[in-house]
């Protein structure tokens, strides 16, 4: 035996090296792959699992629940705000002496460029892929409900964030939940500052980074070939090291200012395709609307597509999640109300807009397969996702629905679906770094620990399959809302208060335009 | 009441020769000067989270940083002629905040340096004397 094990090492070792690279790339990344679904499976088994005696997910009805309540406890602000949000984001509202402070726009745009991506363009796909056409109408809906949950989460974001004497600023549920509790005399405030933490920086490494480098790498190999995921997990993770760890904003900066181009280059797209095909847009929506009620046939029925709606506009605007919050903190003003009505428009601007833009692109380009004859979806094989033309799904989808109108869009949406990535990677490597810095403190050694984990996760991100990734990303983030909507419920007096006053303020004249 | 000559300050030689013609306006007429130094800013550019996280503690910093490296040593330096000298930092677009800053401290006139950019750049990019000299609420002297 030991001689043969001898003879056998250096023979396994050559084998090794002569065996076809794609072979061990392959192997490599179906072991990542294996570990990390047996790994989370417990958790994903958890925050997904249904009523007893149904198939609804108790955590998409949490948040609907919560979105239909600050929706009715505020007396749809959403609607009533809408005009005052924009006059807020013009700078309408804006004291010129703060020049140079950051404004209502720059912290909607940020947390914009966080939440606006591959959600919007992949898990939109995702959505419609399952629950087809029917499900926009949900994601829609959940959108503008969602824009209460944002607004309810963004002001307390504002009031109780941390100023220290440096001038700098750190704002999130972790600090709502800790001295908004405090201040209410609530107890249990730092508990669930604790567990948010815990589950935002679960969050930030599954939907805010692997599901990121998983769709980038999706893409890549959509545009140039198929090869190893792990090969552009490690070339990600290195230009995340470096702006993370090695401090080059300029790559940050660079992303930052592309990100918007690229956002409105993908819209004026998505608006061509649809107004070149204006003759199918009313079948679109009847489409749509009659996949809402009847389910046309998909897996899970009308049930199916509203779980599938609800579960992607949450995943892709945010709202509840309690992310956002952290990006809204930093802005310069003194009502901490104004900007729960500028980020009020971010699930308008990523849901209502973008996603629904993303998924009439699909439906009028007809990549989803359906019965000639019953005019009802036909299921694949496994029966749980549509027939797509040529079996596409997740970004490949979106991809193939934009090229059938614009052969070379593929290789634009490919370097946005890059760009998007790598920006929402690096806001969630901030919204992780601030949990975790809340956790354990601040300080140079402890940030580096974060932020090299995160750079592992983009590598086995890439690597693993869209099925495991994409549940372990939901679960995270939904598991940080579960934690934020309890904090919001008992916050929530504290936002009215403020509206009240602001409004009757704003009706006297003492809050007045500057411009 | 003594006329203000509103100096736009940008620590460029034009700058200073600017600052030192309007001076001797000032002594000669009785008047006083502003030095207005204005820090380029639009609030609708892009931050990363980090960078807006920062930009409180960075403005304060750029603003020490004006007042010290930029309009101390020239109020220093126009201490010695006898006019009476203000300051005044602001951010925005360069030409508009210092129209505002004109309108707002009733200058009688605004005294700027030419920083002589090539004609490629000013057309590419416009120059603030430019932009000032088509904008300015009151007469504008721009020293070459």
């Amino acid at each position: 035996m030991k001689t043969f094990s001898k003879f056998a090492a250096p023979v396994a070792a050559a084998a090794a090296l002569a065996a076809p690279q794609s072979v061990f790339a392959q192997s490599m990344d179906e072991t990542i792959n294996q570990i990390f679904a047996n790994s989370t499976g417990w958790f994903v088994n958890f925050i997904f699992s249904p009523f007893p005696g149904t198939s609804f997910p108790w955590i998409v009805a949490w948040l609907v629940v919560a979105a239909t309540i600050f929706t009715l406890y505020f007396a749809f602000i959403q609607f009533r705000a809408f005009p005052h949000s924009i006059s807020l984001v013009k700078g309408d509202y804006s004291d010129p002496d703060d020049a140079g402070e950051v404004s209502h726009f720059q912290a909607l745009a940020t947390a914009l460029s966080g939440t606006v991506g591959l959600g919007n363009i992949a898990g939109v796909a995702v959505a419609v892929g399952i629950g087809g056409p029917g499900a926009t109408f949900w994601m829609i809906l959940a959108g503008l409900m969602g824009m209460a949950s944002k607004f309810t989460e963004c002001t307390l974001g504002v009031k109780y964030r941390n100023e220290y004497p440096d001038g700098t600023v750190s704002g999130g549920p972790m600090y709502y939940l800790t001295k908004g509790f405090s201040e209410r005399g609530l107890p249990g405030g730092k508990f669930l500052a604790v567990l948010f933490s815990v589950f935002c920086i679960l969050g930030a490494l599954g939907g805010g980074n692997m599901f990121q480098a998983n769709q980038a790498h999706a893409q890549i190999t959509n545009v140039v070939g198929d090869f190893p995921g792990w090969i552009t997990g490690i070339v990600f993770a290195a230009i995340v090291f470096a702006v993370i760890v090695g401090g080059l904003q300029s790559i940050a900066k660079v992303t930052e200012k592309v990100v918007p181009i690229m956002g409105v280059l993908y819209c004026v797209t998505a608006l061509i395709i649809i107004l070149v095909n204006y003759d199918k847009i009313g079948w679109a929506f009847g489409q749509i609307f009659s996949g809402a009620f009847t389910g046309l046939g998909v897996a899970g029925g009308v049930v199916g597509a509203l779980i599938q709606g609800f579960k992607r506009a949450a995943f892709s605007n945010e709202a509840g999640v309690g992310s956002a919050a952290i990006a809204h903190s930093a802005v310069r003003t003194k009502e901490p109300i104004t900007e729960g009505f500028v980020s009020l428009l971010e699930p308008f601007i990523d849901t209502v807009v973008i996603c629904t833009m993303t998924a009439l692109v699909i439906i009028i380009t007809g990549q989803l397969i359906s019965d000639p004859n019953t005019g009802l979806y036909l299921l694949d094989e496994g029966g749980s996702t549509i027939q797509t033309v040529d079996g596409n799904k997740g970004v490949a989808l979106t991809s193939a629905a934009f090229s059938s109108a614009f052969g070379w869009f593929k290789y634009i949406l490919a370097i946005a679906v890059i760009l998007f990535a790598f920006s929402t990677m690096i806001s969630w490597s901030y919204y992780g770094l601030k949990a975790w810095t809340f956790l354990f403190g601040e300080g140079k050694t402890t940030e580096l620990v974060f932020k090299i984990i995160f750079c592992i996760f983009v590598v086995i991100g890439a690597a693993a399959s869209l099925g495991p990734v994409i549940d372990f990303s939901d679960a995270a983030i939904f598991a940080m809302a579960v934690v934020n909507i309890v904090g919001l419920y008992f916050l929530m007096p504290v936002v009215k208060r403020e509206l009240e006053s602001y409004m009757s303020r704003l009706k006297t004249g003492e809050i007045k335009k500057f411009h | 009441m003594p006329d203000v000559f509103l100096v736009a300050y940008d620590g460029s030689e034009g700058a200073k020769r600017a600052a030192k013609y309007a001076a001797n306006h000032a002594k000669s007429t009785g008047g006083s000067l502003l030095i207005a130094h204005v820090l380029e800013w639009s609030p609708y550019t892009f931050l990363t989270p980090n960078e807006l996280e920062e930009r409180h503690k960075r403005r304060g910093e750029e603003l020490e940083r004006a007042e010290t490296a930029l309009v101390k040593p020239l109020l220093d330096e126009l201490s010695g002629t006898g006019v009476k000298t203000e300051s005044v930092i602001k951010y925005g677009h360069v030409a508009e905040t210092l129209c505002k800053i004109a309108s707002d401290s009733g200058a009688a006139q605004i005294f700027i340096g030419r920083t002589g950019h090539s004609m490629m750049s000013t057309r590419l990019f416009g120059s603030v004397a430019g932009s000032l000299s088509q904008i300015a609420p009151v007469p504008c002297t721009i020293v070459p």
